[in-house]
């Protein structure tokens, strides 16, 4: 294959199976750097990438700048809290100010979804969606996928089970094109109010009984039950949730088969799971961390090698 | 133009070639614990194989081997219409204070050598680097770089082509005057 489909990774929803292979092909590549003494490769030394973060993010964040770092690209930080958007300048302005310092690839995290599609449409440079609103968030959902397959050596016919807040989750929605793509059997469970309806569509199951769910699911993938998105009460209370869709010690005992746990980050210790099943030996949530960094500089690579010299 | 080829090395010749060469690493080399052969991505890593075969069966001792991609050091990313993509590199120990033998099936212009030589480096600073090829074409270099052990040297025009079949069921050296 000669490269990527796309020139900007906006969702999954638009990259082939072929290019969710490329990029996993690409990561194998840069796992191996991360594993060498000098972690650094001079690829990308002349393109110039900002990260412009109009939500607040740790892991995300941090993991674009370090594989743009190992790549030897140069970059530039913007965050919301300490830019002129307080000033009233818009997405589009503030994008073409940046990209009027000559800047390559813009890498973007917005709160309103579309925002990344937005700038794609209108400004004359590479994006890289790092999330929107409750949209889709690609770069995590190929860290899982990846993650999973190192695993299990396939995702074809894997039972995968997200729990939790699925309506306001764009790790959910990326997740769910990617695994699809990959040919792995869904499911998701949670409360009733917290699953939106258009899921049977995308040949998703559903299910609101978690016991059951964990015997039928060779991974779950735990997610982070998002309160600064939920307006209104969704469920009664944490404890009433922790107490029905929390993975805890006591949903896991008796399983036929061990299953591998993740979660994207960051955990809601004592709500969506317990310390002590997060930490366990089935859990990869360390691997997915490693993982982001080599899935970021496999996208970040085969995307500016489409730029134009 | 019809794809003619040449022989340039026979089946016979060829091994002749890998032995000489493996003896005048024998004939170099002062200890054998601190060195390591290092074959380069792609065609580079049989030959290596071969050479590492014949220098543990003559030696009778373990020798350090491992393969080497230079992708992502190499000088024309973004030049090309598409996109390189690496195959893996396997060096699973340090190359601090280690000598160095470098191998390529072929040398041309020299730039794959370069960027094996700034590649090395990200797993220690080798004591000495030296480069084996099996072909030499000559009067072809962009880089001034040399190897130190060459199988044959050939004078040939730009536009043909060596290649090196290897551990396959015909192994020769092949000229061809375009690409397969």
């Amino acid at each position: 294959m000669k490269n990527l489909t796309v020139n900007h990774l906006l969702g999954i929803e638009h990259l082939k199976k072929d290019d969710i292979n490329l990029i996993f092909h690409l990561a194998d590549s840069f796992k191996e750097v991360l594993s060498r003494p000098i972690k650094k490769v001079p690829t990308l030394r002349d393109v110039t990438i900002a990260n412009l973060f109009f939500e607040s993010s740790t892991r995300t964040k941090l993991s674009f700048e370090l594989a743009e770092k190992r790549l030897s690209a140069d970059i530039v930080n913007f965050s919301a809290s300490t830019s002129s958007l307080s000033k009233g300048e818009s997405l589009i302005d503030t994008a073409n100010n940046i990209l009027a310092m000559k800047v390559d690839m813009i890498v973007v995290r917005h709160p309103y979804p579309g925002a990344a599609e937005f700038l794609s449409n209108h400004v004359n440079s590479t994006i890289i969606n790092a999330g929107d609103g409750a949209h889709e968030h690609p770069t995590q959902a190929l860290l899982d996928s990846y993650s999973i397959q190192e695993k299990l050596g396939t995702l074809k016919n894997k039972n995968i089970l997200i729990v939790g807040d699925i309506k306001h989750s764009r790790v959910a929605l990326s997740n769910i094109f990617c695994l699809k793509k990959m040919g792995a059997n869904i499911r998701v469970c949670g409360p009733s109010t917290l699953l939106p309806k258009y899921l049977d569509n995308m040949g998703v199951e559903v299910s609101y009984d978690l016991k059951d769910s964990i015997q039928w699911c060779d991974v779950v993938n735990i997610l982070r039950i998002q309160l600064e998105r939920q307006n209104i009460k969704f469920f009664p209370s944490n404890r009433e949730y922790a107490m029905l869709f929390g993975l805890n010690e006591e949903v896991l005992k008796n399983l036929n088969q061990d299953i591998i746990l993740m979660h994207p980050g960051p955990i809601n210790r004592g709500i969506e799971v317990t310390t002590g099943v997060i930490d366990s030996a089935n859990s990869i949530v360390l691997d997915q961390v490693e993982n982001g960094v080599a899935i970021r500089m496999a996208i970040l690579y085969l995307l500016a090698a489409k730029l134009k010299k | 133009m019809s794809n003619q080829s040449k022989i340039i090395l026979s089946s016979k010749q060829l091994s002749l070639t890998l032995n000489r060469l493996s003896f005048e690493i024998i004939e170099n080399c002062k200890n054998f614990d601190s060195t390591a052969i290092i074959g380069m991505q792609p065609r580079g890593v049989v030959l290596s194989k071969e050479i590492h075969k014949i220098l543990e069966q003559t030696v009778k001792s373990d020798i350090k081997l491992g393969c080497l991609d230079t992708t992502f050091f190499r000088d024309d990313f973004r030049r090309r219409e598409d996109v390189i993509i690496p195959n893996h590199t396997k060096i699973n120990f340090s190359l601090e204070g280690v000598h160095v033998i470098l191998i390529d099936d072929v040398l041309f212009t020299g730039r794959s050598v370069r960027s094996a030589l700034d590649a090395l480096v990200s797993f220690g600073r080798p004591s000495s680097v030296d480069l084996l090829v099996l072909i030499d074409r000559r009067f072809s270099r962009e880089i001034p770089i040399e190897p130190k052990y060459v199988g044959k040297s050939v004078d040939v025009i730009e536009n043909e082509y060596v290649v090196v079949n290897l551990g396959q069921s015909q192994s020769n050296v092949l000229l061809l005057n375009e690409k397969k």
